[in-house]
């Protein structure tokens, strides 16, 4: 299938009349490589904040009676005595969960690698429209900016949990952050959607336009594939999100009753009737699903190259592997009442969820099993990224299956909005999509700066993390069984919850050491930038077309022409080839010696030149096992 | 780049040890000014904290201390600036500075067993050595120990923290629920310990190495189709069984719901109010434009039902009885969790949601079998709804039939004097309005 690529001739190219400023070149570039750059730095920036923001209410949960003197300094009013205040400890919870999940897992994890990728992978000189890219990074740095500014209004940043049910998020008299850093929430996300959406329809723009010669959709590698779909479900679902928003935005300001009514707040009696909060959570939820599959897709995918690459491998069962990724796609969009199944909604509905939920873990159970039979007679390296990408497999399987005790509703009852809720998704979400992204900046740091990471630091960075994660998360699971909700300011209330507290204690030192060895990360990547070993062109030998343009960036990615594909991402250790790599731009006809009839995609004529060969060569084709 | 003359290594390092010794300075600083400035404060809130009431601690510098309550002055109606006392961090950034140069020096010492082994692979490959440290096959094995020691890690937290839990559900439907949580629970940790043995082993036995190919092997349609349908096959099962257990406890029969005890909850922030529904086993009608500091609730109470509903403190429930909860809110979303009933509903402002279930244990009951004498069963918030969501608690008793009859008659009704004279008051204003507007007078 020959493909519809927009074939432009070099001529084109010839940037010698091309005036870049400083201003150009660096800030409001056009250039996918540089918005990647932009999206991945700001995304780390975003990170270490809202890292930071855990640390300051694990202090709190580990440390309950203690008072730190130092928190004054810093937090004022929000840390009178050295003890966080319970709204802002909310408050800080609050944050942490919008930027890590919107600002770092979905601009940070689909903007940088979206970016970077899907032109140099498919064959493209840039992204369908270089202009909107432009704006859609500077949207989400907007968006990032206002978030951060909600920090510094008298009444504190939003306080009603990342989710912001209202009335809670809709009545500044309920908590202070539903006040004016509740509204900058609300505009800070509306910038952050509109960022995404750009993204978004760019990207499936350009998968569907701008792939080279030769590169059908069954020919792309399959963080392409990942990336395609990751960008559907963001188009279809959070224009959703923008609507709840509007909606809280008019209940907040302009006296409206979408999600209030019957409400007498501290003694005083609202006038609103007739709105239902349960209203705002299937709107919210309707892209509040879907979006954690925004934030696992791209990881996904990226792991599923990282791991062919470092297996020396083809990915085990590319097309099953599509498949996943669309039955994830689409089942994703009638899951979202799993989060609703204790809202009092007609019990009816938690059943049809709970089936729908349930179906969704096949998909995810078929691509581990994919990824267990990649690295099964694999010839493994063990860079820090494919150690990212198994410790992302590890994650994915733990955090995926207490998803199935979630997903029933009749378990949901006890387990709703407790410390097992957290684990789950802390598991998925906060580390085996973070390994995906970390996975990715390993492995695609060459290609971004010409420059290689150091590789022990990253090692050890590995094993800190993967470990503080699990001694922070398993005994979560626990505390959720045993009836511990979350976001709780303190455990010392209950008599029941008083045995956690040695425990928690424990978590908070895992998560202390966890986020300062992200320090070992921080260092490498901004020392490496500079004075990092230079790359070679494909240090990593992999297939894939984003190692055939040259190390320094060049705009428009190829001098030249853009190559043609002849064969797809994943001939790995081939019998009969010498190498234990063939690039996708290697014709078959350099490649007798490996070729195997199924390549040929039942182009006839191809088929018999290479019998012929094949009986001159008097070597025995490739046996290769069903 | 003159950008990277900045960035250099050792200009970056000795930025560092010299803002580590100022800020050391800094803080040695502010502890010698203030330790005299402190000791005359402290006489100074040492006896205005004798004649009155707590006074805190820390006292911040941008108090005005003129304007405290606190401050009694100089006893002639004078106001008297107590003690410009800055508030003394100096303990704070010293030991801050501290633990940060801790921090610092450790990430120096990595660094110099990063450089040393570096050294070491250097002088190998000068002496033509090729084989520096396999860094390959020692992260391969530290991947065969992590599993043994994550198993063993998985195993520890299954029994010591497990072993934590409150096995036992205090209601019917608990059971269902505890036993449909097992099945789930030995379904996903077989799964868990296979595919981990098998990612960690497949990790650690395929190190590569230069000397053997990997086994291109791209697809195999049987196997796709083999662990397509067996996980589907599972996992019907326990939709299945939870499907039915969901149903069994929220499906209620319009028969049973008539023969529940009814009690009603309201949630508000931060605190739970009971209401039981007395003998006629309704609750009367609630309005909440009614509301006053009087009648919280807003019931109304020109409907009868009303008249005999109870206000309670704790909730006290019969054992073996079934027991349906009505749920209300008065503000915002709360939601009434009581773990070892495995019951859970969200109280929602403008929609009454229920719950119904029958207590198996009494608390008695419950204290013999988790051996904890002062075991309480316990109502709690389980949906963010402000800075007290922390602490809504109520007690609830299970006990007999008889101990609950007794209890019950003691409980105060809500249709009391003070809401009756309430209601007077009301109905005489609306009167006078009404001949107010009969006669056209203002």
């Amino acid at each position: 299938m020959a493909s519809t690529a927009i074939h432009d001739t070099a001529a084109h190219h010839d940037h010698g009349h091309h005036h870049e400023t400083f201003l150009t070149k660096y800030i409001f570039s056009q250039d996918h490589k540089m918005i990647a750059k932009q999206f991945l730095i700001t995304g780390i920036i975003m990170g270490v904040i809202a890292m930071f923001f855990s640390v300051l209410f694990r202090l709190q949960l580990g440390w309950p009676d203690k008072s730190f003197p130092i928190l004054e300094t810093f937090l004022g009013k929000w840390a009178e005595g050295g003890r966080i205040k319970p709204d802002f400890y909310l408050a800080l919870v609050t944050i942490h969960g919008t930027m890590m999940v919107f600002f770092v897992l979905t601009a940070g994890l689909s903007g940088t690698f979206s970016n970077l990728l899907i032109p140099l992978q498919l064959g493209a000189r840039d992204m369908a429209s270089p202009f909107l890219n432009m704006l859609s990074y500077w949207f989400f740095f907007l968006a990032c900016t206002i978030m951060m500014g909600s920090f510094f209004v008298e009444s504190g940043p939003a306080s009603a949990g990342w989710t912001i049910y209202p009335p809670l998020s809709a009545l500044p008299k309920a908590i202070a952050g539903s006040g004016l850093g509740m509204t900058l929430w609300l505009i800070s996300m509306t910038l952050f959607i509109a960022s995404s959406l750009i993204g978004a329809l760019n990207y499936i723009s350009t998968v569907l336009n701008m792939r080279t010669k030769g590169m059908d959709l069954w020919r792309m590698p399959l963080t392409i594939w990942a990336f395609f779909l990751t960008a559907i479900v963001g188009v279809l679902s959070f224009p959703v999100l923008v609507s709840a928003v509007v909606l809280l935005i008019f209940d907040r300001s302009f006296g409206t009753s979408f999600y209030l009514s019957d409400i007498v707040l501290q003694g005083q009696i609202l006038p609103n009737q007739g709105g239902s909060p349960i209203l705002w959570q299937h709107l919210f939820w309707f892209l509040g699903h879907p979006e954690v599959y925004i934030v696992l897709m791209p990881a996904l995918g990226i792991t599923s190259e990282v791991i062919a690459t470092n297996s020396r491998k083809p990915i085990f069962g590319y097309h099953a592997m599509v498949y996943s990724l669309i039955g994830i796609t689409v089942l994703s969009f009638i899951v979202w009442g799993h989060h609703m199944f204790v809202t009092g909604m007609n019990p009816f509905l938690g059943g049809v969820f709970m089936i729908t939920t349930l179906i969704i873990a096949v998909p995810s159970a078929v691509k581990t099993f994919n990824y267990l039979a990649t690295l099964w007679r694999g010839n493994i390296r063990f860079t820090p990224a494919m150690m990212f990408a198994i410790g992302l497999v590890s994650f994915f399987i733990s955090g995926g299956l207490t998803g199935i005790f979630l997903g029933n509703a009749a378990l949901d009852i006890n387990l709703h909005d407790t410390y097992f809720v957290v684990a789950h998704f802390h598991l998925v979400m906060g580390s085996a999509a973070i390994f995906g992204m970390l996975s990715g900046v390993y492995h695609w740091f060459p290609k971004m700066f010409g420059r290689m990471m150091d590789e022990k630091l990253g090692y050890l960075h590995f094993w800190l993390t993967f470990i503080g994660a699990y001694l922070v998360f398993f005994p979560m699971h626990f505390m959720g069984l045993d009836g511990v909700p979350r976001r709780y300011y303190a455990f010392t209330e209950f008599e029941f919850m008083k045995e956690w507290l040695t425990v928690n204690t424990f978590i908070s030192w895992a998560a202390i050491i966890a986020a300062l060895a992200q320090f070992a990360f921080l260092y490498n990547f901004f020392y490496s930038m500079f004075y990092g070993k230079k790359a070679s062109q494909n240090p990593w030998e992999s297939n894939t077309l984003e190692w055939t343009t040259p190390v320094e960036h060049l705009h428009g990615n190829w001098p030249g022409e853009i190559p043609t594909v002849h064969r797809w991402p994943y001939d790995y250790s081939k019998p009969g080839h010498d190498k234990d790599f063939i690039p996708q731009t290697t014709p078959f006809s350099e490649t007798m010696s490996s070729n195997l009839p199924h390549d040929f995609e039942g182009n006839v004529e191809a088929e018999q030149v290479q019998e012929k060969w094949v009986k001159e060569n008097k070597k025995p084709a490739a046996r290769q096992k069903a | 780049m003159s950008f990277r003359k900045v960035f250099s290594l050792p200009t970056l390092f000795s930025m560092v040890l010299f803002v580590a010794l100022l800020g050391n300075q800094f803080a040695q600083a502010q502890n010698q000014d203030t330790t005299a400035v402190s000791i005359s404060a402290a006489t100074d809130t040492a006896s205005a904290a004798a004649a009155s009431p707590a006074i805190p601690t820390l006292i911040s510098t941008d108090v005005d201390t003129t304007k405290m309550s606190w401050n009694l002055g100089d006893g002639q109606g004078n106001k008297v600036e107590i003690g410009k006392v800055e508030t003394d961090y100096s303990a704070a950034y010293k030991s801050f500075a501290y633990y940060s140069l801790l921090f610092f020096l450790f990430c120096v010492f990595i660094g110099i067993i990063g450089k040393a082994l570096r050294a070491y692979e250097l002088t190998r490959a000068i002496q033509g050595k090729t084989e520096g440290i396999n860094w390959n096959r020692i992260q391969g094995v530290l991947f065969a120990f992590a599993l043994l020691v994550g198993l063993y890690g998985a195993y520890w937290s299954y029994t010591n923290q497990g072993s934590m839990i409150n096995h036992t559900s205090g209601s019917v439907h608990g059971e269902q629920i505890d036993f449909m949580f097992n099945v789930t629970l030995v379904i996903t940790t077989v799964v868990f310990v296979i595919t981990h043995i098998l990612l960690f082993g497949f990790a650690y036995k395929y190190i590569g190495s230069n000397k053997r190919k990997a086994y291109y092997y791209p697809h195999n349609n049987a196997l796709e189709r083999l662990w397509t349908v067996v996980p589907a096959i599972v996992l019907t099962v326990l939709v299945l069984l939870g499907f039915f257990t969901w149903r069994g406890i929220t499906n209620i029969s319009e028969a049973d719901q008539k023969k529940a005890l009814n009690i009603e909850v309201t949630g508000e922030q931060f605190k739970w109010t009971v209401r039981y529904a007395g003998a006629d086993n309704q609750t009367g009608l609630r309005n909440y434009k009614l509301t006053t500091p009087t009648n919280n609730l807003g019931i109304d109470f020109r409907d009868q039902k009303s008249w005999d509903d109870k206000i309670a403190g704790d909730i006290v429930l019969p054992v073996n009885r079934s027991v349906r909860f009505t749920i209300n809110s008065k503000d915002i979303l709360h939601s009434f969790y009581i773990p070892e009933f495995r019951v859970q509903m969200n109280a929602v402002p403008g929609m009454p949601t229920y719950f119904q279930f029958t207590p198996k244990y009494t608390t008695e009951e419950m204290r013999e079998k988790t051996n904890n004498p002062t075991y309480e069963y316990v109502l709690l918030c389980a949906k963010i709804c402000g800075s007290g969501h922390y602490n809504m608690q109520v007690k609830v008793k299970v006990v007999s039939e008889k101990e609950y009859q007794e209890w019950l008659v003691q409980q105060p009704l809500y249709y009391n004097d003070d809401v009756k004279k309430e209601m007077q008051m009301a109905s005489q204003k609306a009167a006078a309005e009404t001949n107010k507007m009969a006669f056209n007078t203002k």
